[in-house]
């Protein structure tokens, strides 16, 4: 039997810690049935051999903060049919994003012997700050089952389910006693993405917030409770500069309590 | 139904043994990470000896009883329909054949589930989940079948929860109906017995197997007394009086703006409450495009994609989403299967991360309400 072509995959790295673009590696059992179905053109992570493109599919990981990188970004998106930023680096700006509260400047001065070499931007940027992006797969890191759903989707072409409710749902389901409720632990579940499965509150932890804002925050009646509980301004903040401070609702909450 | 029963509390792992011979798994309450839940118990170990729950808005704490009660606790975030309708399950399968496809139903074996604990406040909630699911000409077939097969064995409630309102509800805390048994606790000082009723034949025939004796007099009036002292002190109430009205007539309430501003649309109080039925649809293929299935997923109408219709979602605003969550439990709910959506058990109070209660937003509307005139039509707002 002669098959379709299959259509190419390019995988891109800004600035990230490599940690979702490994969660393709990491789909073990199911990575057969991906490279059966996609031909993986371009992954310097897994291989040196590089298709050249265009390509059908890119994912793009990392956030931009180099002048460099905001041009190459460009390049992606010259040679990408479809672009999918995957994690909080590409689609919030990442951890590295709390250098956008201070000055880098003086981060550089302090941190590097020779700071005339370091070329680096102000801000570190979310993917779609500087081209289209057709999807964006929230995480820090991916949930690799949702990244196989997102390739499955395209390939099928129809719409991933990957839904923007809270983590609260996701814990309802799976039959998480609520850690807020039941035991007082602070936890962003309310306003946070779904889709890691609801992970922490599993192991009687707060969410972290690390698929980043629900569709509908509401960050600030969130503060308003763990302010009566005693929590501090700067706790507060805090909580909020993570791995998606720079992502709009959790960056404009943690500006209110940090004075 | 029968006369009432003595169980002696050493004599209760019999009711155990009886169920699992007949094939019964057997589901109850049970401790899991600072809550009493509702799982698989194997034997009168598994239950919450000498442990209660306090509640209040937002707040639920495990504390330690000075008695050995093994029931002496209120609800918790589980719910039956937990078990009579999953909150996840595959409708069915697909499979490719060359260009056409075919479907691989789903053939479950029901469960057979003897439900220990349930109480009035649930009873009510299961009768109003099967007018949902059961009436009409569509049926839901897991809930049907698991339904049809489970054996309900209530707990009559001997103290009220610091959420509990069922009396105003008009649905407890005395079940009188709607279970094949009903335990009543009752702890004297040097004494440790249950009185059990039967409500079915199937009730009387596990009873007829069970170590027990007639109750007397005496017995049956401790147990009552008890169940008034749970009426007498119900931690919250809801004056229902005209509830469907006031809350049709004020769909442009001031207070639904300010209820907004604290309600997180995180969608907790509708996953705990015992009768919203919502659930989403999703179609799934896999990496090769041979397979495909079909999920039904427990759902809230708190979410964004539970409204969207062609272009967007029709109720964008928290203050919409409340308002009809609220509004359809108390109200529209009345329309819809001639009785209330709510059974006054006090979850979607507990377990609001921010302290939302309904019985308090009800209060406040009809404080300042407008009940004259029919409801405005609303521009610019949804």
């Amino acid at each position: 039997m002669t098959k379709i072509e299959k259509p190419k995959l390019a995988v891109w790295k800004f600035a990230s810690c490599d940690g979702c673009q490994l969660s393709l590696l990491d789909c073990e059992d199911e990575l057969l049935s991906v490279a059966g179905e996609i031909e993986i053109a371009h992954f310097p992570e897994a291989t040196r051999q590089v298709i050249k493109g265009p390509y059908d599919l890119s994912l793009v990981e990392g956030s931009i903060t180099t002048p460099e990188d905001a041009k190459r970004i460009q390049e992606v998106r010259r040679v990408s049919k479809t672009l999918i930023t995957i994690g909080a680096c590409a689609t919030a700006g990442g951890v590295q994003a709390l250098r956008n509260f201070k000055d880098v400047k003086e981060f550089v001065s302090i941190v590097y012997a020779n700071p005339a070499y370091i070329d680096t931007l102000n801000h570190s940027t979310p993917i779609a700050e500087h081209v289209a992006v057709d999807f964006e797969l929230r995480g820090c890191p991916i949930n690799k089952m949702q990244l196989l759903e997102v390739i499955s989707a395209f390939l099928a072409n129809r719409k991933p389910n990957t839904p923007a409710h809270s983590t609260c749902i996701e814990c309802k389901r799976r039959g998480t006693v609520c850690v807020m409720v039941a035991g007082g632990t602070p936890c962003l579940g309310p306003v946070t993405h779904a889709g890691c499965g609801a992970i922490c509150p599993s192991y009687q932890r707060g969410c972290y917030g690390c698929f980043g804002p629900m569709e509908t925050p509401n960050t600030l009646s969130m503060s308003e409770g763990w302010k009566t509980s005693g929590a501090s301004e700067d706790e507060i903040a805090r909580v909020f500069r993570t791995f998606n401070a720079w992502a709009e609702p959790f960056r404009k909450e943690s500006e209110t309590h940090d004075k | 139904m029968s006369d009432q029963v003595v169980m002696e509390r050493n004599e209760l792992n019999g009711l155990f043994t009886a169920l699992q011979s007949q094939g019964y798994t057997i589901i109850g309450p049970t401790i899991l990470d600072g809550a009493i839940v509702y799982d698989e118990l194997a034997s009168d170990k598994d239950l919450p000896e000498g442990w209660t729950d306090e509640q209040d808005g937002g707040i639920y704490r495990l504390k330690k009883r000075f008695d050995k009660a093994l029931f002496g606790f209120v609800v918790g975030p589980y719910t039956w329909k937990r078990f009579l309708d999953p909150p996840e399950k595959r409708l069915w399968r697909a499979e490719r054949d060359g260009k056409d496809f075919h479907i691989v139903p789903e053939n479950e074996t029901p469960p057979k589930y003897a439900f220990l604990g349930v109480r009035s406040c649930e009873i009510h909630a299961m009768a109003i989940q099967d007018r949902v699911f059961l009436q009409g000409e569509y049926h839901n077939t897991t809930y049907k079948s698991r339904r049809e097969s489970a054996l309900i064995i209530g707990v009559q409630c001997v103290q009220a929860g610091g959420t509990c309102f069922c009396v105003s509800m008009n649905t407890g805390p005395k079940a009188l109906s709607g279970f094949d048994l009903a335990l009543t606790e009752v702890i004297e000082e040097n004494r440790h017995y249950f009185v059990v009723e039967s409500g079915t034949i199937r009730g009387e025939t596990i009873i007829a197997g069970l170590a027990v004796r007639p109750a007397k007099k005496t017995e049956v009036a401790e147990a009552e007394k008890r169940i008034s002292h749970a009426a007498e002190n119900m931690g919250r109430s809801l004056n229902t009086e005209g509830v469907r009205d006031l809350l049709v007539k004020n769909h442009d309430h001031a207070r639904w703006d300010e209820v907004a501003n604290r309600c997180l649309s995180c969608a907790n109080c509708t996953m705990v409450c015992p009768t919203c039925f919502c659930s989403t649809v999703e179609d799934v293929t896999d990496i090769t495009g041979e397979h495909a299935e079909r999920w039904q997923k427990q759902d809230s109408c708190f979410t964004l994609d539970f409204s969207y219709l062609h272009g967007g979602s029709v109720r964008s605003s928290t203050r919409s989403r409340y308002r009809q969550w609220l509004t359809h439990k108390l109200a529209t709910w009345i329309d819809q299967f001639d009785e209330s959506g709510c059974t006054g058990c006090g979850r979607c109070i507990t377990w609001c991360p921010v302290a939302i209660d309904l019985t308090e937003e009800v209060e406040a509307i009809r404080k300042s309400s407008s009940m004259e005139s029919d409801p405005p039509i609303e521009k610019g707002k949804s």
